[in-house]
């Protein structure tokens, strides 16, 4: 391969004019690197960015300024059909009016490729996203599932050196799109080929993902493998973003090269040895995130100087664990307790009122700048 | 009674059928099947009906004459199928040439701001305002000798000093079509614009994304998939091409004959009531074929109930 990277955007900006007539930054001044046979997500609610810059990976839209390299070379104004990646597409865009064979075949003949050439590619491919035999079916004879596999295998059976996949699972329930999530995964490992993948689903890129960029409002919150932006999101935002957190408000006393202890008022305590995010002083007005599975409840007060006492508030009981909201002092908080032991009593969850400590591990906390 | 039919599903359907049902049966059926007896009648000497199966009217039609040449009792006049084959001509170029307008047409107003796209099929629809005849006479205006557009070039002539004799438009076979393409182009443009409406933008990235440069994603892409629109804007043109007989009463005079002026003048001038109902049912037959082929090549055209 020409280059190290499969995709590179750098310092791209994609200006819109809205209905109002106002420019609005869709995408913000994003660089991005996406190796060689990575599967990178971009994560983001809706209207952070991440389809634009799909898009225009793909080509079907222009950056306003910066520049979008594939293998290295600048597109410019390269047209989608002269770009060495393929896209699957939410909505999946089949053609109704050709069969599945004549879909997988459509990209193909595209290439020129010879009669014989396109029967063995095409076959190859159904049987690579197990659709072998339905060949001759209409894609509104399909089943959701089975159109989202014609949809990929559109796009792979061009052999592209970059897969595009807009929300390729959207539409799914949920059970198969945890499926197609392993599946997508495994097929990316056997391939070796690059996937560009967007989602608004944090479970599902933190599934799939080698790397994960963090997008909103235009611009990339953090990049980083599913544990780095799960363990060190390296702001309020992404901590928030990705899986739950608990935030206090507090004030750096001291701070060393990676730990700092924070004087936190609604726990009326000062917190020693806490992990901490670049680029904070000491002094300095930060928020402390807490994980609610990284919270231990206890019942008995173990006289630990980590330990605070809480009033539960309310519990929810959701299968697999059981939420349990507490009061801390003047704060709230929430606790995950996983369920692991089968019980019925309702006396032996926790019950509104009752008094418990929490532990509250230093090593399990993260302080961030406040926003 | 009233529960009894709300859970007699097939009750309810005959009940809603019943007054269409009794409409095409008083008005359709009915007439049909007299003008079938009548077309196998003679014409008295005085003008009236004399019911008899014979097919003389039909053998006439396909140019069996008894006005002959001295000396013979018979021959072959191709008057009637002259006017058969120039009104199947005429419609398959009306046809062409209205889909050939159409099409772009609608496929601009599909392709064009939503915000806008209600603005131009409404222009669209402005001409069918007006009255269907007084259309066409305004085409007479416009191409007669003394017309607007003989005016309008002879004053440009004029102004360069360049002889100018005035164009004779009007009665010939071209001021027909013109006419017909003229008032029946919506009825193409809205089939088509509503298949092409349908097709949703990602299909058209898909195609290039797949490696399909402009031309092919229309032919392989676009086309296809406006076709139902295609088919049922043709079925809606073709048809009443084949029976109209104003615009070529209008616009044709004595020169452009079709099969509708055929009809109207057995019926109200030559007071032969069998042989015009020959001659209808004759086209009717021509237009079915035709029809028939074309669909089963092409298929229904769904649009044309969305249209």
């Amino acid at each position: 391969m020409a280059s190290e990277f499969a995709v590179e955007m750098r310092d791209i900006v994609k200006r819109f004019i809205t209905p109002e007539g106002n420019e609005m930054a869709a995408v913000d001044n994003v660089t991005m690197q996406i190796k060689n046979g990575e599967f990178f997500s971009m994560l983001g609610s809706s209207g952070c960015g991440k389809t634009t810059s799909l898009r225009m990976i793909a080509g079907f839209e222009w950056p306003t300024e910066g520049e979008v390299y594939i293998e290295g070379v600048a597109m410019g104004h390269t047209p989608p059909f002269q770009r060495k990646v393929n896209t699957v597409f939410q909505s999946y865009a089949l053609f109704q009016h050709l069969t599945v064979y004549q879909n997988l075949a459509f990209g193909l003949e595209m290439e020129g490729a010879k009669d014989d050439e396109i029967k063995k590619r095409v076959g190859h491919a159904l049987d690579m996203v197990q659709l072998t035999g339905m060949d001759r079916r209409k894609p509104k004879q399909l089943s959701g599932g089975q159109q989202q596999r014609v949809a990929l295998a559109r796009a792979l059976v061009k052999t592209p050196d970059v897969l595009l996949l807009d929300e390729p699972l959207g539409a799914l329930d949920l059970k198969l799109r945890k499926e197609m999530q392993l599946e997508l995964k495994a097929l990316q490992q056997q391939l070796g080929i690059t996937f560009i993948y967007v989602t608004h689903d944090q479970e599902e890129a933190l599934t799939m993902s080698d790397r994960i960029a963090v997008m909103s409002k235009g611009k990339v919150q953090q990049m980083g493998t599913p544990v780095e932006v799960y363990e060190r999101p390296s702001n309020k935002f992404v901590a928030d973003f990705i899986g739950e957190s608990n935030f206090f408000e507090g004030k750096i006393k001291s701070l060393s090269k990676d730990e700092a202890s924070v004087f936190i008022p609604s726990l009326n305590a000062e917190v020693v040895g806490m992990p901490v995010s670049e680029g904070l002083v000491k002094g300095e007005e930060v928020v402390v995130s807490i994980r609610p599975e990284k919270i231990r409840i206890t019942e008995k007060d173990l006289k630990n100087t980590n330990l605070f006492h809480a009033r539960v508030t309310n519990t929810v009981y959701i299968g697999a664990d059981t939420h349990v909201y507490l009061d801390v002092n003047h704060a709230k908080l929430k606790v995950l307790e996983q369920n692991r032991i089968s019980r019925l009593d309702p006396k032996s969850f926790y019950v509104v009122g009752q008094d418990v400590w929490l532990m509250l591990m230093p090593e399990n906390t993260l302080v961030l700048k406040k926003d | 009674m009233l529960k009894r039919l709300r859970e007699n599903k097939a009750a309810q359907g005959t009940l809603l059928a019943l007054p269409t049902t009794f409409w095409l049966f008083f008005l359709l059926i009915i007439p049909l099947f007299l003008t079938l007896v009548i077309s196998f009648g003679q014409r008295s000497p005085d003008g009236n009906v004399i019911y008899t199966f014979s097919l003389n009217n039909y053998i006439r039609l396909f140019g069996y004459s008894t006005d002959c040449p001295a000396g013979q009792t018979s021959c072959f006049d191709p008057l009637y199928v002259q006017i058969l084959w120039r009104s199947l001509t005429l419609a398959f170029n009306t046809t062409v040439l209205v889909i050939s307008m159409a099409y772009p047409l609608a496929y601009f107003i599909a392709r064009a701001h939503p915000k806008k796209r209600n603005l131009f099929l409404f222009m669209v629809l402005i001409p069918l305002w007006t009255n269907f005849v007084i259309r066409v006479y305004a085409w007479m205006m416009l191409l007669r000798k003394e017309g607007a557009i003989n005016i309008i070039i002879g004053a440009v002539a004029n102004m360069l000093h360049i002889p100018f004799t005035p164009f004779e438009m009007l009665y010939t076979p071209g001021a027909v079509l013109v006419g017909m393409v003229y008032e029946f182009l919506p009825f193409m443009i809205l089939p088509i614009y509503t298949s092409l409406e349908k097709i949703d933008n990602s299909l058209y990235e898909a195609a290039a994304d797949l490696g399909a440069n402009a031309v092919k994603t229309f032919l392989r892409v676009t086309l296809p998939l406006s076709m139902p629109g295609v088919v049922a804007g043709t079925i809606l043109v073709f048809i009443p091409v084949m029976g109209t007989f104003i615009v070529s009463d209008i616009l044709g005079g004595r020169q452009v004959i079709l099969v509708g002026n055929l009809i109207q003048r057995q019926f109200l001038d030559a007071r032969d009531p069998t042989f015009g109902s020959a001659a209808s049912l004759i086209l009717m037959v021509m237009t079915l074929v035709v029809t028939y082929f074309y669909t089963r090549k092409f298929g229904f055209g769904e649009e044309i109930v969305a249209a």
